[in-house]
Parts: structure tokens; sequence; C-alpha cells
């Protein structure tokens, strides 16, 4: 029978084995050539090339993109019908994964171009549009940018005033407006852009075709200079009464910004899948140079602050690697389910497939761009001034990291989304909040057990704190919702606060079921490293949690009522056998640094 | 033409090398392995003779069940079908009567095998499985064309290169020179989605036994700390270079 597919934002009330999730322990052979086969071309094509890419060298970037697309790396996700591979989500993300590690203006370009470039024609085009254009997106011989951003509409997407105005034959779109931060500008022949007609509430998205020789009222601003992704084109773009056939509206008028959206939703989990293997490369830089740089008459890989950064970096890396490809599976398995019921075409299963687990795409984002961020900032400190200098590849990569937490929506914006994405999932029943909530709501005024259970089982005692953190989700965020009902939107440091102790859930118990499930297989010495690194995440998760927690129900609690709901935080963050994480930085470390490579 | 490529199966050149059983046993742990690069130079001029002139390619490795990787990966550069012969290798020779013996069945116009492997760069697998079938050998080859029965062959000689004109059937040692580095393929992605299709075949060795075994491994003396001596201290310079390095 087929087993019940874990539901989006589910993990928060459900109890789940680590069986249940995929890892990348999991990888079969197919999708390890892949793996090897993107790592061979980006060491040979992109990492070796790494200084040209920060000299602004676009014409790189572009040639590099056409390598990809002739080794079929552009078209994992596009339909075989539409001559691409037909690849499921996990093949797509660990190709997302491995090809983006060596330069973010690469990746960039990768990810603009797979992404939301062509994602919007094969999500939402029709028979025509996708027999038209997807196969040269897929092959690389067009290359695809999306034009959503605008000066004045910007994490504010629906607010655009670009205009498309509807020829008096009834052909035609003419669109006018300025299009700004457009990724892949400079050498597209592809747009998605998305206007409004007349006074439409919602914004609506157009296939715009380009061709430098005959602009067809388009004019492109200069390259930005940017602080980091130097060599990824960025350009304003101007139409001007650009002429847009009306077989070339992208599904219904008005539709707009649900294609903008979902076409994120997508964006997300494969930014935070392009997040990962920089770490990787950042952190096998900083080891093998802390292995060599000699202080003191010593090794600096030696030294405790050293090794502890080390297995920090490591630790996130993992934990995020764990999270990603455990939703990436749910997110493929509810595809395939969807395509097999019959009911849904190809297109249709994709769409909810991946709009199901919008929460986690938006928790991934947050979380995996802002461990690119911590880890290529603790690269530098590795390196000391060397990191400083742009001779290393670390400074790059430093500068590189920033804007994941910026574009794909901000990490603001991402925070806010993943709770107001699960009050709507409980308010239509998706996820049953309430049940739950009541329950804990019963706990907290029981008097509590002061017995200690056995906890000898590894993990028995890290499974059940991940449970009494979700009973602190659901306390905290049950009571504020009382508290301001659909208002509470407004209360953003509340979203945030409560939006952290969700993607601290999400993660720990990602990390924890990834290294159960390997210590299950190859037994606990084997996978004591991943042990490690699942407590030692934990553990911080907890401080976490406890900081947000305490901020939130101080910020809208008094008296009893506050009283108790610190009392239960206090409970429920409980850690009887406290891990000695000093020790546990020390086993992480020592293996990265003998491996002197990021080796998990 | 059919083509046979002797695939061998190595640890990738930045793997930490370490040995078990009282250093005479490898230790794979944790080690990458790659197709041998004598012979990924082999295979990608294989490929071209497929491409130009409808060779049909078969790729070969002598191996366990765990050398299957690097065959499939072989397939989806795009070799046209796989052998593996079902035995863990004991030493060169026995590789080469395993070799020998496939490609008597098989009828192969010409065995591409790498010059040496890059573990434990025996070299003499080559020679011996040309002589085991009677068929023509040039080692150490450095580029490779066949017209009808016949071939030229380049091969590398000290300071030089020689040509060699001889006839198929014809065993080559091949080396870097038979393509460019920048010539090597990577698999595409519809490479490896065929490859699953492709045939890869798992043949029993006949028995035969190896007539050599490692009795024990070492490893390369670590390389020592660098001294620096001031360059106005002379003194200390000859007297280190006199009782330390032994060189004055
Ligand atoms: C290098 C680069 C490439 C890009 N590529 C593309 C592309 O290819 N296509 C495209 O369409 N766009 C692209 N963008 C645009 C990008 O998506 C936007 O920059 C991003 O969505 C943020 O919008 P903004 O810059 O207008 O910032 P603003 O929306 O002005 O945000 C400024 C700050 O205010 C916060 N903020 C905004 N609204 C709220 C709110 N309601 N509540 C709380 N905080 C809020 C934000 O989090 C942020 O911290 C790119 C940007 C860059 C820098």
């Amino acid at each position: 029978m087929e087993k019940d597919i874990l539901r989006g934002g589910q993990f928060l009330v459900k109890e789940i084995e680590c069986e249940d999730i995929f890892t990348p322990e999991d990888f079969n052979e197919d999708q390890l050539m892949m793996k090897e086969a993107v790592t061979e071309f980006i060491d040979r094509e992109v990492w070796a090339k790494k200084a040209q890419f920060e000299k602004k060298d676009y014409a790189l970037t572009e040639s590099c993109m056409r390598q990809a697309g002739d080794l079929g790396f552009l078209s994992i996700a596009v339909p075989e019908e539409y001559g691409g591979m037909g690849m499921g989500f996990v093949d797509t993300v660990l190709v997302c994964d491995y090809i983006s590690g060596a330069t973010g203006s690469f990746s960039t370009a990768f990810g603009a171009h797979t992404g939301i470039g062509t994602m919007p024609i094969t999500l939402y085009g029709n028979e025509e549009q996708k027999k038209k254009y997807v196969p040269k997106l897929a092959s690389g011989e067009w290359f695809g940018s999306y034009c959503l951003t605008e000066p004045s509409a910007g994490s504010d997407a629906n607010s655009g005033k670009t205009k498309a105005v509807l020829s008096e034959d009834g052909k035609t779109y003419k669109i006018t407006g300025q299009k700004m931060w457009i990724s892949n500008a400079g050498f597209c022949n592809l747009m998605i852009v998305f206007a409004r007609i007349e006074d439409d509430k919602n914004i609506t998205g157009f296939i715009v075709e380009y061709n430098p020789d005959a602009p067809n009222g388009i004019t492109m601003g200069e390259e930005e200079h940017k602080l980091g992704i130097r060599a990824s084109s960025t350009r304003q773009v101007f139409f001007n009464d650009t002429v847009v056939p009306v077989e070339n509206m992208l599904s219904t008028r008005g539709n707009g910004f649900k294609i903008a959206m979902n076409a994120l939703n997508v964006g997300r989990i494969k930014l935070a899948a392009a997040c990962l293997d920089a770490q990787r490369r950042v952190i096998s830089e900083s080891v093998n140079y802390a292995n060599e740089r000699i202080q003191f008459k010593t090794p600096i890989s030696s030294f405790g602050a050293i090794r502890q950064k080390i297995a920090e970096m490591a630790t996130n890396c993992w934990v995020g690697e764990a999270a990603t490809y455990r939703a990436s599976k749910n997110i493929e398995d509810r595809i395939e389910l969807r395509k097999n019921n019959g009911k849904d075409s190809h297109q249709e299963a994709e769409l909810k497939g991946v709009e199901e687990y919008a929460i986690e795409c938006s928790i991934l984002k947050v979380a995996v761009s802002e461990f690119i961020q911590k880890c290529s900032d603790e690269g530098i400190q590795i390196y000391g001034g060397m990191g400083f200098s742009e001779e290393t590849p670390i400074e790059s990569a430093w500068r590189d990291a920033r804007i994941a937490r910026i574009y794909e929506g901000t990490n603001e914006i991402n925070r806010m989304l993943s709770i107001g994405m699960l009050i709507k999932k409980a308010m239509k029943g998706h996820v049953d909040v309430l049940t739950p909530a009541m329950a804990v709501k019963d706990e907290l005024v029981g008097i509590p057990s002061f017995e200690v259970p056995d906890y000898s089982e590894l993990f028995s005692e890290e499974k059940n704190i991940i449970k009494n953190l979700k009973k602190l989700f659901l306390m905290v965020a049950g009571a504020a919702l009382q508290k301001y009902g659909e208002k509470i939107e407004q209360q953003q440091q509340l979203m945030l606060a409560a939006s952290d102790i969700l993607i601290q859930i999400y993660l720990a118990e990602s990390a924890i079921l990834r290294a159960e499930k390997m210590a299950k297989k190859d037994g606990e010495d084997s996978a004591k490293e991943q042990i490690a690194m699942a407590k030692l995440n934990l553990f911080h998760a907890i401080d976490v949690i406890e900081t947000a927690g305490k901020h939130s129900i101080i910020s809208f609690s008094t008296g009893d009522e506050q009283r108790m709901m610190l009392m239960g935080l206090k409970r429920y963050i409980k850690y009887v056998n406290m891990p000695n994480i000093i020790e546990l930085r020390h086993i992480i470390a020592e293996k990265v640094i003998k491996e002197n490579k990021y080796c998990f | 033409m059919k083509i046979l490529v002797c695939i061998s199966h190595v640890p990738d050149t930045t793997s930490k090398i370490n040995f078990t059983e009282g250093d005479t046993k490898f230790d794979t742990n944790g080690v990458q392995f790659v197709i041998n690069p004598n012979d990924e130079f082999g295979l990608t001029r294989a490929m071209w003779f497929k491409e130009k002139q409808g060779a049909n390619v078969t790729v070969i490795n002598v191996g366990g069940a765990d050398t299957e990787p690097t065959l499939r990966k072989a397939l989806a550069i795009g070799a046209d079908a796989a052998i593996r012969v079902n035995t863990v290798p004991a030493d060169g020779f026995s590789v080469a009567k395993q070799l020998a013996t496939v490609i008597k069945d098989g009828a192969y116009d010409l065995v591409i095998a790498g010059r040496e492997s890059i573990d434990y760069n025996g070299g003499m697998v080559p020679g011996m499985i040309a002589g085991l079938v009677g068929a023509n050998f040039v080692n150490n080859c450095i580029g490779l064309e066949v017209e009808g029965t016949n071939a030229k062959v380049i091969r590398e000689i000290d300071g030089g290169k020689e040509t060699v004109s001889t006839n198929l059937p014809l065993v080559i040692g091949g080396q870097k020179g038979l393509v460019e580095e920048t010539d090597l393929r990577i698999p595409n992605m519809r490479g490896i989605m065929m490859a699953r299709k492709k045939p890869l075949t798992v043949v029993e060795p006949s028995s035969i036994s190896g007539e050599t075994s490692s009795m024990s491994f070492e490893k390369p003396a670590p390389k020592g700390a660098v001294t620096l001596v001031s360059a106005d201290n002379l003194d200390e310079l000859v007297s280190l270079l006199h009782n330390e390095a032994k060189v004055i």
C-alpha cells in the first residue's frame, strides 16, 4: 500500500521516522554519476576560472551557460516532450546544488535561466508556447530572464507600474515600463515580463522575445556594479511600446502574480540547494588553509578556536543538506502521486506538488542562505588577513553569498511568508494545528511528570525534545493567534520570532533523522560525526528557540498566562543529558581536518 | 571495427593512500575511484572512432561489483556495451589472462589499454594480452589512426616520437597524446540516462590464479620540514648541509 506522504507544513504536528525521509546517503547510482559529472564540469570550466569571473567577464558566464546546455544540465527539469530530460525533482535539486558552488555569478545565471526564466512557461504555458520556446531554453540555444522587479515594486511585487495595452485589432499588446535588477538581461533571448492590463488588481505574465538586432522597443541599462556575483549580468530593462502578440500571454489575464509567486516557490528551494556546494567548497578551502598555515609553530587547525569554526561550518552545511533533500523528495513524491492519480496533468502535478511545500521552501531559502553567509564569513576568519585578499576564493564567496538573502524574496519576506502560509493552511484545515494546540494547553495546566524516561537509545531524548519544541511552537503561535486573530500579520517581530522557531524545528528534526538513518544503516560508530552534528545543531536550535519563544511570549501575554507559558517554555526546552558541545565540535572538526575537506 | 577499451578502476589522484592488514592491502576506505587516466585517453579516442568511422566500442574491467559505477561512466560517455569479469584482480598477469579470454571470444579488431594504471603502475597488461592473443602491439601510444586493416600509430620514444605502421588486430598501450586533456568528456545528462539501458554483461572468470602476491607496501618517507637559515649565517648553512643533509 502506498505510504501516506507527509503534506506541506505537517511536519509540525506529526512524528516522522527516519525511514520516511530521503537523505543524500540515498542517492542512487545515476544520481551519483550526475553529481560527479556536474562537479567535473564545474571544477574544470568554472572553478578553474574563478578569477576571471571576479573581473566581470560576462562573456565567460554566457559561454559556461552554453556548455552547460550542451551537457544537458539546463534541461533536467524540462519534460521530455519539450526536449528535456524529464528528471525527478531530487535530480533537479541535486544538479542545482553541485553546479552552484564555484561562483555566485554562474549560479545566478543558471538559476535565473532554468528556474524563473524557464519554469513559468513549463508550468503555465499552453501547448503552443511550450512547443515553441521550451526546447530552445532547455538546450541553451536561448537564454531566459525574468522581469518582475521595478524601481517602485520590489518586495511588493504586485504593485508594478509596467502597462500592457491591447491593440485596437485585438492581436497584440504593447508593453511599456521599466524593470530593474534583471538577471541574465545582457544575454537573454526571452523574457518573462509582468505587466498590468488596464487597472487590473493583479499583474499579467507575458513571454517576450528579445533580439538585440530588432529590439522592438526594448533597451537595456548598463551592467550594474555589484558587491558580489560580479560576472552575472544584471541590468535594467526598459520597454517602450514593445509589441507582443496576444498568444504570448502566459496563463490568463490577472494570473501573473500567482505565476510569479509559484515560480518563486520552486526558486526558493533551488536557491537553498545552490547555497550548499558553496559551503562545501568554502569549508574544504578553509580547512586546507588551516592545515597548512603555521602559527606559533603549529598548524592553526589544531587550535580550539579554529576547530570550533570548522565544526560549526560543517554542521550547518550538513544540516542544510539534510533539510533540503528531505523536502525535495517530499515534493518529488507529491508530484508523482498527483500524476498517478490521473486527475492532474504533468504540469498541474508539478505546480501543486511544489506549492504544497511552499512553507518548507521558504524555510529552506532563509536557513541555507544564512548558512552560506556565516560559513564564508568564518572562512575569511580562518584565513585571517589572507581572507581579506581578492586572491583567495573565500573573499568572493563571502561577497557572492550576500545576495542569497535578498533575491527570491528577502529573508524577512520569506520568514513572514512561512508563518503566514502555515496559518492559512491551518485555517483551511490542511494542517490541523488546532487540536494539538489544545492538547498542549491541557498539558500545560496539568502537573508535569518528574520521571525521567529511559533515554538510553540513540536520539531517544533528542526526538522527545523535537516533539516538545513542536509543542512549544504550537503554544506560542496558538496563543498569539488567539490574541491577534488575522491581524497577527501586522505583528512582524512576532512573526519573525515564530518563523525562527519553525525553521529551527524543521532543520533540527531533519538532521536528527538523517543521522539516525545513517546510524541504523552503518552503525553508531561509523556515524559518530553525523550524530555529533545532529546533537550540536539541536543544542543551538534550542538556544535560538528559547530566545525567540521568550521574546514572543513576553510581547503578547501578561500575568498568569505569561507565567504559565514561560514555564511551558522551560519545560519544552529541557535537555536532561545535555551533550558536551565542546567535545562534539572536536569530534566533527577532527574528521574534517584529517580528511582535509568537507567529507560528509 | 570492433574496439575493446580496457578500463582500470583506480583511486583518484588526490586520494589519501593508506594500507591495512600489516601493510599488505590498499585501504579503500573513503577513496574515490575513477577511470584510470591513461584508459580515459584511450576511451576518448575510441569515441572518435565510433563517431567518425562507425566503430563499435565495448569497455571491459576485471573486478568486483564495486567497479560497476566506473563502467557505467564509460557507458555514459558513449561506449556501446560493457563487460565485467567478475573477479578481484590478483596481479597483472591474471588480469591479462582474463582479458585475453574475452578478447579471443569477442574477435576484437583493436584493443586499447592504458600504458599503465596509476594505482600499481605495473605497466604489463597490454603487452601481455597482445602476447596471449597473438595480436600486434605498440606501447606508449600518443597517436592512432586506422584505415581498413592498417593502423598508423605514433609512439613516444625518449626525447621524440616514432610513427609505426602495423595491421589489425592490434593492442595498444595508450597515454596522453592519444587525445588531450581538454578533449576528455564529461558524461552529459542524456548519456547518463542512456547508460542504464546499455548492456553491462557480467562474465564469470576463467580459473586463473595470480602468479605473484604483494608481501608489503611502503609509503615514501614524508617530506621533512624546511629549515630557514638567515642569509648572513653561512656557517650554519655549511654545517647543516654537511651534518644533516650530508651533501657536502
Ligand atoms: C543581483 C540581483 C539580481 C536580481 N535578479 C532579479 C531578476 O532576475 N528578476 C527580478 O524580477 N528581480 C530580480 N532582483 C530583484 C530582487 O528580487 C529584489 O531586489 C528583492 O525582491 C527585494 O526588493 P527591493 O530590492 O525592492 O527591496 P525592498 O522591497 O525595498 O526591501 C527593502 C527592505 O525592506 C524589507 N521589506 C520590504 N517589504 C517589507 C514588508 N512588507 N515587511 C517587512 N519588511 C519588508 C525587505 O526585507 C528589505 O530588507 C534581483 C536583485 C538583485 C540585487
